[in-house]
Formats: C-alpha cells, sequence, structure tokens
C-alpha cells in the first residue's frame, strides 16, 4: 500500500535509557527519544479501553447507518495501529500532563525535553502543525509557541516521573462548555447542564465521544477537571460511589439523546462519561464539560528510579522496540 | 439503506436515484476545495474566467489534508474530512456555477444547498470524520494540485481515488436530509429526559 512510504523514517535501535547506575545519569537524547516515541504511540494506537468501547458499541449498535460508520471507525484505528500512521489527520494541541517526584534528576530540565520532544515528533511522526499564533494567524509549524505545549505540573514525592500525553483534536475541543448552574439545582442542575452542552455539540465533536465532566472548585478549575477526568480509562469508574452512580446515569442518558455516530442517529452517542470534582463556593456551582472525539488518543510512560521506562496506557513492553517506521 | 458503487464521471440520472441513508464508494476524480478555492472559484466564473479543474460529474470534497512533498512528488498522508457549514453561505453558487455530483463532507449543510442539491442533481454526502487513515489509503495517485498559493490545506487537489468511502448520504435530491430529522428528534429526546430528572 502506497500510503506507508509517506511515513518519515527513524531509524530505531534497541538502547538502554540508563546509562549508569543512577538516574541522574540519564542521558537526556535518549529520553526525548522515547518522548517521541510517547507521541507516536498516542497518535497511531488507541488506548484499549476505547478500542473495547467502541467494539462494544459496534455490537449492540441497532441502527443500520451507525453500524457503518462504528465499523469504518474500526477498521480505521486498525488500519493506523498496524502500519503506524497518525489515525486522524487532526493530531490535536499537544498537551503534557507530568506527575514528578521531588527527586528527579531532570526536574529542572524536563519541560525543555517536553518541548524539544514535540518539535522532533511533529516532523517524525509526522504529526500536523497546529500552533496557531492568534493575532498573525501565523502557523509555527512545529507545534510549539508562546504557552504550547501547555504542561501540567503535579509534584510528588520520590524520584520517579509519570508523562502522559494528549494530542486533542480541534473539532471536539470547539464544543467544550463552562456552564455555571444555580446551587439551588444541585445534580439535577449539573445533569442539564451536560445533557444541553452534549445536544448542542451533535455531530460535530465527532462522536461517539467521551465526555469529561469537572465539578466546582471555580469556573478555571472545573474546566481543568473536566480536562484531568478524560485521562482515567473510561472503563474505571470513579472512587466515591456518588460519582460513580452520576457518571453511569449520565452515560444512559445521554445515549437516550439519540445523537448517534457523526450526528446521524443512532444509540452509540457517548463511549464513556469521567467526572471528577472539587468541593465548591456556597454560592457557585460550575461545571465544566470537555468533549473528546472517538479519537481518543493518550499516553502515558513511566520513568522510574531503576532507569527504566514504562508504558502505562497501552500493552507495549518495551518503548524502544517501537518502529517509527511502521511497518 | 442500499449501497452503490459509483465511478465518474456520475451521470445526474444515477445522482438523483440516491436517497438518503444510502451508502457509496466511489471510484475516479474527486477534488478537495475548502474556504478560500469556494470564494476564488465562484468569482472566476463570476468573472467570466475558467478555473483550471472540472467538477462537473466529479467529486467536490470538503477536506484540508496533510501532503507531503518527497522526491518531487506530491504524497497525501491523512485526508479526513472538514465542517462543511462554513461553505453554506457560497454551496449553492458553486453548485450551479460548477455541477459537482457528489459534495462530500462532516457535519451536514442547510437549506440553501438542499435546494440547489434538488435543483442541479446532486448530493451531500458524510465521510466519517477522524478516519484520516482510510481516506489515504483509498488515494491512489495524486494528479495534480491547483492554486497551491492559498496553501497545502486550501489549494485544490485532484486526486484519482478507488473505493473512496463510506459515504453516507445524508442529503438528497428529493429534499430529504438526515441533519434536519435528527435534530428534531434530540431536541424531542433532550426535553423528554430533561423532565424525568
Amino acid at each position: 500500500m502506497v500510503y506507508i512510504k509517506y511515513v518519515y523514517p527513524l531509524k530505531m535501535e534497541k538502547i538502554n535509557l540508563f546509562m549508569g547506575d543512577n538516574l541522574s545519569n540519564i542521558n537526556k537524547d535518549r529520553l526525548v527519544e522515547a518522548l517521541v516515541k510517547q507521541i507516536k504511540i498516542a497518535v497511531t494506537t488507541l488506548p484499549d479501553d476505547v478500542k473495547t468501547a467502541i467494539k462494544n458499541a459496534y455490537n449492540r449498535e441497532r441502527n443500520p447507518v451507525a453500524k457503518k460508520i462504528l465499523s469504518s471507525i474500526i477498521e480505521n484505528f486498525s488500519l493506523a495501529e498496524d502500519h503506524g500512521i497518525p489515525m486522524c489527520q487532526d493530531t490535536g494541541t499537544i498537551t503534557w500532563f507530568i506527575k514528578v517526584g521531588k527527586e528527579f534528576p531532570l526536574v529542572t530540565e524536563l519541560s525543555q525535553l517536553l518541548i524539544k520532544a514535540t518539535k522532533i515528533a511533529t516532523d517524525r511522526v509526522p504529526i500536523r502543525p497546529n500552533a496557531v499564533d492568534p493575532f498573525t494567524g501565523k502557523n509555527s509549524g512545529d507545534n510549539t509557541g508562546r504557552f504550547i505545549p501547555w504542561i501540567n505540573w503535579e509534584v510528588t514525592d520520590g524520584d520517579e516521573a509519570e508523562i502522559t500525553v494528549l494530542p486533542k483534536g480541534g473539532g471536539s475541543e470547539y464544543t467544550a462548555q463552562l456552564r455555571m448552574v444555580s446551587p439551588g439545582l444541585g445534580i439535577k442542575g449539573i445533569k442539564e447542564a451536560v445533557l444541553k452542552t452534549v445536544f448542542e455539540a451533535g455531530g460535530k465533536p465527532c462522536p461517539p465521544i467521551i465526555v469529561g465532566v469537572g465539578i466546582g472548585g471555580g469556573a478555571d478549575i472545573a474546566m481543568k477537571l473536566g480536562k484531568l477526568a478524560l485521562l482515567r480509562p473510561i472503563t474505571e469508574r470513579h472512587e466515591n460511589p456518588q460519582v460513580a452512580r452520576l457518571e453511569e446515569e449520565l452515560y444512559n442518558e445521554l445515549n437516550s439523546l439519540g445523537i448517534g455516530p457523526m450526528g446521524l442517529g443512532g444509540d452509540t452517542t457517548v463511549l464513556g462519561v469521567n467526572v471528577e470534582y472539587a468541593y465548591r463556593h456556597p454560592a457557585t456551582l460550575p461545571v465544566g464539560i470537555v468533549t473528546q472525539c472517538w479519537a481518543a488518543r493518550r499516553a502515558t510512560i513511566k520513568v522510574s528510579s531503576d532507569g527504566e521506562i514504562k508504558v502505562l496506557s497501552h500493552s507495549i513492553d518495551n518503548i524502544f522496540e517501537i518502529n517509527l517506521l511502521g511497518d | 439503506m442500499s449501497e452503490y458503487h459509483l465511478k465518474t464521471p456520475i451521470s445526474e440520472e444515477e445522482i438523483r436515484k440516491l436517497r438518503v441513508k444510502d451508502i457509496i464508494y466511489i471510484s475516479g476524480t474527486v477534488i478537495t476545495a475548502r474556504d478560500q478555492a469556494h470564494r476564488r472559484a465562484v468569482e472566476y466564473k463570476e468573472k467570466n474566467k475558467e478555473i483550471p479543474v472540472k467538477f462537473e460529474g466529479n467529486v467536490l470534497y470538503h477536506c484540508g489534508p496533510i501532503a507531503l512533498k518527497r522526491n518531487n512528488k506530491w504524497m497525501i498522508v491523512a485526508a479526513g474530512p472538514t465542517t462543511s457549514t462554513r461553505m453554506e453561505y457560497i454551496e449553492h453558487k458553486f453548485i450551479e456555477y460548477f455541477k459537482p455530483r457528489v459534495i462530500v463532507g462532516k457535519g451536514g449543510m442547510k437549506e440553501k444547498t438542499l435546494d440547489a442539491l434538488a435543483r442541479y442533481g446532486a448530493v451531500y454526502t458524510i465521510f466519517p470524520g477522524g478516519l484520516g487513515a482510510l481516506a489515504a489509503k483509498s488515494i491512489k495517485k495524486v494528479v495534480k494540485v491547483e492554486w497551491l498559493d492559498l496553501g497545502t490545506p486550501e489549494a485544490m487537489w485532484v486526486l484519482e481515488v478507488e473505493e473512496f468511502g463510506p459515504l453516507i448520504v445524508t442529503m438528497d435530491t428529493h429534499g430529504q436530509s438526515i441533519h434536519k430529522e435528527i435534530k428534531t428528534k434530540t431536541l424531542e429526546n433532550l426535553n423528554q429526559i430533561i423532565s424525568n430528572l
């Protein structure tokens, strides 16, 4: 098949990231290489939970047009995975989520390495340049620019780093909403906000979608929590049983809207609903609703204290064995 | 719901047979045009100036592909659809002037386009969003590219495709639109669900 030739080859060899007997000897270039591969995994291979959810939706779906769309989505993501090509031409805005131990030796340099990996990945995976100056309209060409890629930091104990990349497409980000609900309306008000947002989004975010809902905190915090909720596999319910119940109820209610795959009707409107919350101010109940297309791309790696890199989001044993060439 | 495999050039008669929810696969010539190319093509026509491609009987694709030039040859890496409503203001003129038989996009279009489809004999179809890899697979050849001064996503790419699809007919020549139907139905569902909360 011709299109395989389009993928820019990156020569890979199996090499240990760990160059000495402690992490301070991490070879920075090798870490950048691992991060480039992490982006490659994210844009070419769906996480297991999303794949399973799409396949289950296909089996359940009764609407023939919807079933056809779901089967072509499955064909598309299998093709992308098998040949190492991006599953969608919109490879999104690159956003990193970092949980870094205080003792992690590269803590001060990590953000520079993430930016470097983002630039290299643009050319080598390849991913589409999606960083545009809002004032001049100029595309930087390498997915970086002021504050982009956006990096979220969480400092933890220990000497490990857990690194997640979320390349989220523009079509699904376009339909995200913040709704300030009257606190008196309680859970019912939250549900109404989510239902109306998904209804208004219709076919635009490329359903079936995953909905991340952030509740409380404040306007900015609710939106951030909605996005953080998308990092959790859709097969896992929230640890708080009340929140878990809200997730399940919303899942059923949203699917009874009948929007269906690509907004053409059907049983499958959402693949999952993940809720995260913070305590709220007595006078406000912010609800941040983040819509995520079916191509819910994310990849997480862990750089542990013994120099080993593990892929947590995908069943891949050794990140250095991934062939960037495709097949 | 029927399935058709069509070859370009497609006749008006073949198109008028199609109904919403039919699924088609196309082999032949597909030409991409989005915001800028639409505007320029219509301007040219109104100034009696020729455009460098022929849409009649062919497929108009709302798409801004990822294109790469390697060894002096253009290649398409991924080519999923872009949102069609941005072209709504001008599409009826485009259909009248250039007579594409099939329009491919995503998200659906509105009344003016629906009227033009019936009048000039064309259908609007959806290629499912995000299927960039699948679309690239069906592209056999980049025949040529025109208006590259508009940038690679906005240029008109003339592509030779084989079994490009599934394309779902969502607006036909008989005045039917799935988009209108679904909007009404989902609004009813929304109100019902909210009143049961």
